[in-house]
């Protein structure tokens, strides 16, 4: 039903972006067939790197009168093949759209191209004085792919995911037509809410060419706590209990010595402390020295009552440095511990995240593998690896089945979701319409329709 | 074995101002730490105590706040620290500094090795290690990589030379300066912070020297002094070299060369 891309189709593509935006055969990097975890490759027919909204616009006309797919690609981090153009047809890349286009200190916002790395606005951010919250791990990913998969990342737990800092979005529809959704408003009850619906759909409704993001002030202070326990479950079973303090950290992680040492392996760097089974990790701001040393206290005492057995202060910019560059690299660092690996991004509600470590834990017991994981323990999102290492083929895609079969639904009889943060892409379509079932399935398609009645924006994802 | 750790409290931040009129850092309002390079040390010195038994003790000069850092040193796995204080000690170079330094070292104790980070992030000298070691009369080795060994009252380090790495064997007692980011130091324990008594941090002044002569110490001590205090300039010119994968090559290499890198 799609239409092929023509040599009048490339024609065309280099007259709207000029012949050095436009690869296309043999010519194309075999990176750009797959994202970073997905397990899903396919070459584009055509790769374009687009400079403006009004190129996308032209780009998406013609798609849309050839009836041509379209994938939008931005630093290819994802992890469930979401930028996977698995039907072939163009593949529109956005790192090029990668200005800051305004930073507007009354309404605490700041206007940027899709093509932004999460880095770079970090950095923009703190050189003004203001702190865009989201922090997901891959800081080399872009804000366009961040706002599509409604990233979430460690300072969750106090300043909630992307979804809450998107103010508005310039957007191009299916057919080609720009437009703009929300606006730099504070509140909005106009209708439904068009602009939180773009964001968290992984490219499948709209192309998203500019976002108005919200900045809060740079908090002047902040210090964490890495604080070793004698057992994993001590560990999570502490988090619970520090919510109940009302002290609210910025960011709660979990992390196992195990996982640790894969970092240290991967980046040639010794851990501050390796001497325990289990840690959690947390991190408090505010903006006076009172403030922050008055929640540290409270939070160590409880720790150490609660069985802790030590905090070590993680005060100085060297000593976040050492601590949080390793918490950067987990997944890398277990990528790089395996022959291949398979990831789940459940989301369960914060006090059931140390039966769902138990289970998995008995799960890799049973089936025989290494499931090593990490992830936020402050807001309930797991990350959980299944690791091939020395497995054949056969026995590798059996386990993955009855490893992730098992593992969702016990994420679903806790209460929890398929995703936290890494979205649905191809490859967890299945586990989404298992737990969600038809009607809401039905519905999500029926919305694909409204936007994109051809179906040419990154087709079979999510609910397709 | 005992290990002596000098450590410094600097600026908690890289991006300290210096005031135009005056051309003094401004310390007000700007929170200070455990100099960075001082960690190594300290780690070196804790890693050493593990493996051959013994105590580590830290020393540190300057004002009376600067016990902070000793308590911090503490926390780290010191058993003990002194804080050398007075208004005598203002002012001081790197030589009246190194002078008072040793004076408070003879007053604490004996000690089979001293330890020194390579330099400060304040004062950037990087000498004040090998000067203590002189006024003490003792062998000093700079950028020490690893301590390797310690028997028959020798310390094995590996050193490095910047073309080369040496190996050599000092005898004790002795002053070794570590290079930076040779380990990963230890986090500060909230656990032992709890448990630091007052007794573990002790006061040296003037008077408990037994040099009393005020011309050694501070401003009138000090065979330098500061004309003017300036923030480096910060250079962020780019500039791009055209050509294939060979020209690109050539003309980096030239760069590099006409600027003296290599």
């Amino acid at each position: 039903m799609y239409s092929k891309v023509t040599s009048e189709d490339i024609k065309k593509l280099c007259g709207i972006l000029g012949e050095d935006n436009v690869i296309y055969g043999e010519a194309i990097n075999p990176d750009y067939a797959h994202d970073e975890l997905g397990g899903i490759e396919k070459m584009p027919e055509v790769l374009v790197k687009v400079h403006s909204t009004e190129e996308v616009s032209a780009v998406m006309k013609l798609a849309y009168e050839r009836t041509i797919p379209v994938t939008v690609r931005g630093s290819g981090t994802g992890l469930v093949g979401a930028a996977v153009p698995i039907e072939g047809g163009i593949l529109l890349e956005t790192t090029a759209m990668n200005k800051i286009i305004e930073l507007d200190k009354d309404t605490l916002t700041v206007t940027v191209q899709p093509g932004v790395l999460l880095m770079e606005l970090a950095a923009f951010a703190e050189e003004n004085d203001f702190l865009y919250p989201p922090d997901p791990g891959e800081k080399s990913a872009t804000i366009g792919g961040n706002i599509s998969t409604n990233a979430g990342g460690m300072r969750a737990v106090k300043y909630g995911v992307t979804r809450d800092y998107v103010r508005a979005l310039t957007v191009v529809l299916p057919n080609g037509e720009i437009q703009k959704l929300g606006a730099k408003v504070a509140k909005n009850s106009s209708g439904y809410s068009l602009k939180d619906l773009v964001v968290g759909s992984e490219g499948t409704l709209c192309v998203i060419t500019e976002a108005v993001l919200k900045l809060v002030p740079l908090p002047k202070v902040s210090t964490s706590l890495l604080v070793p326990f004698p057992d994993m479950k001590s560990a999570i079973e502490a988090v619970p209990k520090i919510f109940r303090s009302k002290i609210t950290p910025t960011a709660i992680e979990y992390m196992s010595r195990d996982t640790i040492l894969f970092s240290e392996n991967y980046l040639g760097k010794r851990f501050p402390d390796t001497k325990n089974d289990a840690y959690i990790l947390l991190t408090f701001d505010g903006n006076t020295e009172e403030q922050v040393d008055g929640n540290v206290k409270e939070i160590a005492d409880l720790c150490l009552e609660i069985g802790a057995l030590d905090v070590y202060i993680v005060d100085t910019d060297e000593r976040k440095k050492s601590v949080w560059s390793a918490r950067g690299a987990f997944l890398e660092a277990i990528k790089a511990s395996t022959t291949e690996m398979d990831e789940c991004d459940v989301v369960v509600p914060v006090n059931k995240v140390d039966q769902f470590i138990k289970f998995t834990h008995a799960l890799a017991d049973e089936m025989k593998v290494r499931i090593p994981s990490f992830g936020h323990a402050g807001d309930g999102n797991l990350h959980v690896y299944i690791c091939r290492d020395n497995l054949d083929d056969k026995s590798w895609e059996d386990v993955l089945k009855v490893c992730f079969d098992r593992m969702y639904s016990k994420a679903e009889e806790l209460g929890g979701l398929v995703s936290g943060e890494h979205g649905i892409g191809f490859v967890k379509k299945g586990y989404l319409k298992k737990q969600y079932g038809d009607t809401p399935i039905e519905i999500m398609q029926g919305i694909k329709r409204v936007f994109d009645e051809k179906n040419i924006l990154n087709p079979g994802k999510i609910c397709y | 074995m005992n290990i002596l750790v000098c450590i410094k409290q600097v600026p908690g931040s890289s991006n300290v101002e210096v005031d135009p009129v005056t051309g003094v850092l401004k310390r007000d309002g700007v929170k200070s730490k455990l100099n960075p390079y001082d960690l190594y040390g300290l780690e070196t010195a804790i890693e050493l105590c593990e493996r051959f038994g013994g105590e580590v003790e830290t020393i540190t000069m300057g004002p009376p706040q600067a016990k902070s850092i000793i308590v911090e040193s503490i926390c780290m796995g010191a058993k003990r620290g002194t804080v050398l204080s007075d208004r005598k000690f203002a002012g001081a170079d790197v030589l009246a500094t190194a002078y008072t330094i040793s004076q408070g070292i003879k007053k604490t104790g004996e000690f089979d090795l001293i330890i020194c980070g390579k330099q400060t992030t304040d004062g950037d000298t990087a000498q004040v290690g090998a000067e203590v070691a002189e006024y003490l009369g003792i062998p000093n080795v700079s950028n020490v990589l690893s301590v390797d060994d310690v028997k028959d009252g020798k310390v094995f380090v590996t050193a490095s030379l910047d073309e080369k790495i040496v190996k050599m064997e000092i005898a004790l007692p002795c002053l070794i300066s570590v290079d930076g980011d040779i380990n990963s130091p230890r986090l500060p324990s909230y656990k032992v912070k709890q448990t630091v008594t007052d007794d573990m941090v002790k006061f040296i002044s003037f008077a408990d020297f037994e040099d009393r002569n005020e011309k050694h110490y501070g401003l009138s001590g000090s065979a330098t002094q500061v004309e003017r205090i300036f923030p480096p300039e910060k250079n962020s010119e780019k500039s791009s070299i055209e050509g294939d994968a060979e020209a690109q090559a050539e003309g980096l290499f030239a760069l590099i060369k006409n600027r003296k890198v290599i």
